[in-house]
């Protein structure tokens, strides 16, 4: 069952190849192909509940001609399906509206920065070795604490290899894998239960730690027990690295330079302006490699690169792929991103990190009177407008007191605007925890936030 | 899709080592969508998914695998992985013998998408950007989107289960930003359902438009919206979400069976206010989360969860029934097990979950609230069924003063405990309708599924504003 991928890369470079060779005189033609895999195991009370061993495969293709766009996809790469789509996507072209910023990525000479993204080990790591692991991430959540209940235990590894091919010039092929642990956890005390949750990623085996899995299962769930509904008020609230890492991924979206261009962004006439307190300096850099989302190239082919958008609190720059460059009359940033063969590429933030400071969570905690550590949080999906830049969301933590960690509080909310959040940021602590995400978390303490409970 | 002989060998395959049951799920699906945004068309895309899982059941082990190739060759492979990744099964019956099953028709189509040009799909994304634009002069941004989806269905399995079908589905959204001196608002308005294109004789498009416009210009005088805990009443059709939330996912019997449910043990008892009967049904006509087998095969049922606040059954899929020894022909509680795709293991999932009619006005339930919050609209949201604890957005909200609904709020999340909040429903009128098109997320898979309330109350709820 541990079919280790035998990738094919030339084969899928040859095959983008020969689609561009099918473009029309006047078009643009774009061939993204792509296959991948993945195995998931989860384990529960002692048993595998469940192996799934799953192999995709299939092409999107992208032709522009006389500004309009037409694009199809094809969840195979069977010749004829993939007759049917280049025919498909012609034919869509006629419907789409003139657009004068239309057109694919060119080569623009910026040197990709190589990164080590495909493991051999991992490729060849044996079932039998997969499924210890994930009996032994249970094992040991439920040998943490008495009170542990364990939900599931998983482990999965994926594996991906594509090429894109244009008629611009673009060629290029790229693979990855990874691999991860995860536990969900549930704590029981009296009538109360909490649930909680641990994971390790790595891209080797090697990497995954199915203590610290196991032992932050067990940390989450066991430390909401007994927490309660706090009192609202305005506060200082430390977001915890994880929560961080949500947080930027929503300022993320608000740099997005398409968003800029088609005037939904709360940035958009800020540049070069104090959007963030001075101190803040965030970068987007998929050329880190210790960013979990590390890739030397983007959605459209083009090398993956440093930008620096927040410099000491001032709006630096927008993050673009060709067509939002070309509209803002500046150039790609190397941040188109697409989601595989079936969509053709958007524009976003690829690993974004904020400029770390210089104290650990607990020296921040010892300077707060009156505060909120923030562990998690939900609903942000629903409660964060980007546009508008309203924020709220449900939180659970620990209250602050003097200086020191204090009781366990759930059910409550805390809100602001993204806009007085970025200004009213007062530190960016040293802790930074690269994190299986777009964005690095790392502790951030914000004034003056609405906590809203009884 | 695939012939009789060739899944009967397929199944006996998937078998062969010991396995207590197999399926073979398979799908073709064609897709057309089109997008448009500041102004223009600018994608229309056409995809095509076509692929089967297979799915092994020995003992306690649920072994799955997947194929984009429907050849016999392609399913043997994907059996045999399935297989191989279940082994040490008790061993079952090989043999195999299918029977088709009838399907009741729930959604007939009376025009297939794949017969309407792509021109006037374009032209109706034309005239929501229109309408929305001339709705109002705050209008400064629109994006639109239309998609449609022929799916064909085939699910066979060693219980003599063949159940094949067809769903069409079309979908409409439309987004709008309005710009004010307090900066930008945005508006939403979609329509979704389980038809053909003949629905867009009935459902006007460019109303939603206005809509979405109203809302976002609206909202540009907003004000913060409050913190802290009040009555709230919800809209008809825009409260399906909280029972969404706070209930039904803490009725599916998988999440039970794990003690992962704050609902666990509870069958009848009184788990909500009695003026409270809640319904999961995937055989409304048209909605968004019909179907007439659910997709492990088994014909989708109308099934009362919640009976004057009293808790009768939970949800259940194929498996969870048949390790709680349930018999299939059991009438209550099943045609819940569904996958976002062929690429995915089914699980016990919601289809239309919806609260009936209640005895109150609606009118008499916002003069009798003397201070309050109104939402018109919900946002998506989010449970933890172990707690019960949920949230939600509110996306059109305003406050209630002296029993009368004044001014707009700006967007926030609400939150609350489940179980609480459902004892908390202390007024329900009988102006029942459907809301929205919605994607419920579970375990990495979404599902269409539809929900709908009659305007209600709830005597305390936490909305998370930033205003005193």
């Amino acid at each position: 069952m541990s079919d280790s991928p035998n990738p094919s890369l030339a084969e899928l470079e040859a095959l983008s190849a020969q689609i561009v060779e099918r473009a029309h005189d006047g078009e643009q033609l774009e061939a993204y192909v792509a296959r991948g895999g993945e195995t998931e195991i989860r384990v529960y009370e002692g048993n595998v509940e469940k192996f799934v061993s799953a192999q995709s495969e299939g092409v999107g293709v992208r032709i522009i001609r006389g500004g309009r766009t037409g694009f199809a996809y094809a969840g195979t790469l069977d010749p004829a399906a993939i007759d049917e789509i280049i025919a498909e996507a012609r034919d869509n072209v006629t419907f789409g509206t003139v657009d004068e910023w239309a057109g694919l990525a060119e080569p623009d000479g910026v040197a990709v920065t190589d990164q080590e993204l495909w493991n051999d080990a991992l490729a060849e790591f044996a079932t039998d070795r997969k499924i210890d692991l994930a009996m032994e991430l249970e094992r040991l959540a439920l040998a943490g604490d008495s009170r542990i209940r364990v939900d599931d235990a998983n482990y999965a590894d994926s594996w991906g290899e594509q090429a894109v091919t244009t008629t611009t010039g673009v060629r290029r092929t790229g693979r990855a894998n990874g691999c991860y642990l995860q536990v969900s956890t549930m704590a029981d005390e009296g009538d109360e239960t909490q649930t909680g949750f641990g994971f390790s990623v790595g891209r080797n085996p090697d990497d995954l730690d199915v203590a610290v899995a196991a032992a932050d299962g067990v940390k989450r769930a066991t430390r909401l027990l007994g927490a309660t509904k706090p009192a609202s008020r305005r506060l200082t609230v430390v977001l915890d690295p994880f929560v961080t890492a949500q947080f930027l991924g929503i300022i993320g979206s608000t740099l997005n330079g398409e968003s800029v261009v088609k005037g939904r962004s709360l940035f958009r006439d800020r540049l070069g302006e104090q959007v963030a307190a001075s101190g803040v300096t965030l970068v987007d850099d998929p050329t880190n490699p210790l960013a979990f989302t590390a890739t030397d190239v983007d959605g459209e082919g083009l090398a993956a690169r440093r930008n620096v958008l927040l410099e000491d609190g001032i709006l630096r720059q927008f993050v673009h792929s060709s067509y939002s460059a070309r509209r803002a009359k500046t150039v790609s940033t190397g941040n188109a991103v697409r989601g595989g063969y079936a969509g053709s590429a958007g524009v976003g933030c690829l690993a974004l990190q904020l400029v770390p400071g210089a104290r650990m969570q607990d020296e921040i905690v010892a300077g707060i009177d009156d505060g909120l550590l923030v562990e998690s949080v939900s609903g942000l999906h629903s409660g964060v407008n980007p546009i508008s830049g309203d924020f709220s969301t449900g939180a659970s933590g620990r209250l602050i007191t003097n200086g020191h960690m204090g009781a366990p509080v759930r059910e409550f909310t805390i809100a602001s605007t993204l806009q007085r959040m970025m200004l009213d940021i007062a530190e960016v602590g040293a802790d930074v925890d690269w994190l299986p995400m777009r964005a690095a978390g790392v502790s951030l303490v914000i004034h003056d936030v609405t906590m809203s409970g009884s | 899709m695939i012939d009789h002989d060739v899944l009967e060998r397929v199944l006996a395959t998937a078998m062969r080592s010991g396995g207590d049951f197999a399926e073979v799920y398979a799908e073709d699906k064609r897709s057309t969508s089109a997008s448009l945004d500041d102004g223009r068309v600018e994608q229309v895309t056409s995809g095509r998914d076509r692929g089967a899982g297979i799915r092994v059941i020995a003992g306690e082990t649920t072994g799955f695998a997947h194929t984009a190739d429907l050849s016999e060759h392609g399913l043997r492979e994907a059996a045999e992985a399935a297989a191989a990744a279940a082994r040490g099964g008790n061993g079952g019956a090989n043999v195999v013998a299918l029977s088709r099953r009838d399907r009741h028709d729930v959604n007939r189509v009376e025009r297939f998408p794949s017969e309407v040009s792509k021109s006037d799909k374009v032209a109706l994304l034309a005239g929501v950007d229109n309408a929305a634009r001339s709705s109002n002069g705050a209008v400064v941004q629109v994006s639109a989107s239309y998609g449609d989806s022929h799916k064909q269905v085939l699910v066979a399995n060693t219980e003599g289960v063949l159940a094949e079908d067809s769903i069409v589905r079309v979908l409409a959204r439309v987004n709008v930003v309005a710009d004010g001196d307090a900066g930008m608002q945005t508006g939403f308005q979609s329509m979704g359902h389980t038809v053909g294109y003949e629905i867009f004789d009935t459902v006007d498009v460019d109303e939603l438009a206005r809509d979405a416009a109203r809302q976002a210009v609206t909202k540009l005088k907003a004000r913060p919206a409050p913190s802290g805990t009040m009555p709230v009443v919800m809209k008809r059709g825009s409260g399906g979400v909280l029972f969404h939330e706070a209930c039904g996912h803490g009725l599916e019997a998988d999440l039970i069976a794990k003690g992962a449910s704050v609902y666990g043990g509870r069958v009848g008892e009184t788990v909500a206010s009695p003026l409270v009967t809640l319904v999961d049904d995937g055989t409304v006509a048209q909605e968004w989360g019909t179907l007439a087998f659910d997709d492990e095969g088994h014909p989708t049922q109308r099934n009362v969860l919640i009976q004057d606040g009293v808790l009768t059954d939970y949800m259940w899929d194929y498996i969870r029934a048949r390790k709680d020894g349930r018999s299939l022909a059991q009438e209550h509680g099943r045609g819940n097990g569904r996958r976002e795709s062929y690429m995915h293991l089914p699980m016990v999932r919601m289809t239309n979950t919806f609260v009936l009619d209640g005895p109150d006005d609606e009118d008499e339930i916002i003069r009798s609230t003397e201070h309050g919050v109104y939402i018109a609209r919900l946002g998506g949201g989010q449970v933890n069924t172990a707690t019960g604890d949920y949230v939600f957005g509110m996306v059109e909200a305003y406050l209630i003063e002296n029993g009368e609904i004044t001014e707009p709020l700006r967007e926030g999340n609400l939150i609350g405990n489940g179980p609480q909040t459902l004892n908390d429903i202390d007024m329900l009128a009988g102006d029942f309708a459907m809301g929205g098109p919605g994607t419920c997320g579970k375990d990495g898979q979404g599902v269409p599924v539809g929900t709908g309330t009659p305007t209600l109350r709830v005597k305390a709820l936490t909305i998370g504003g930033t205003a005193a």
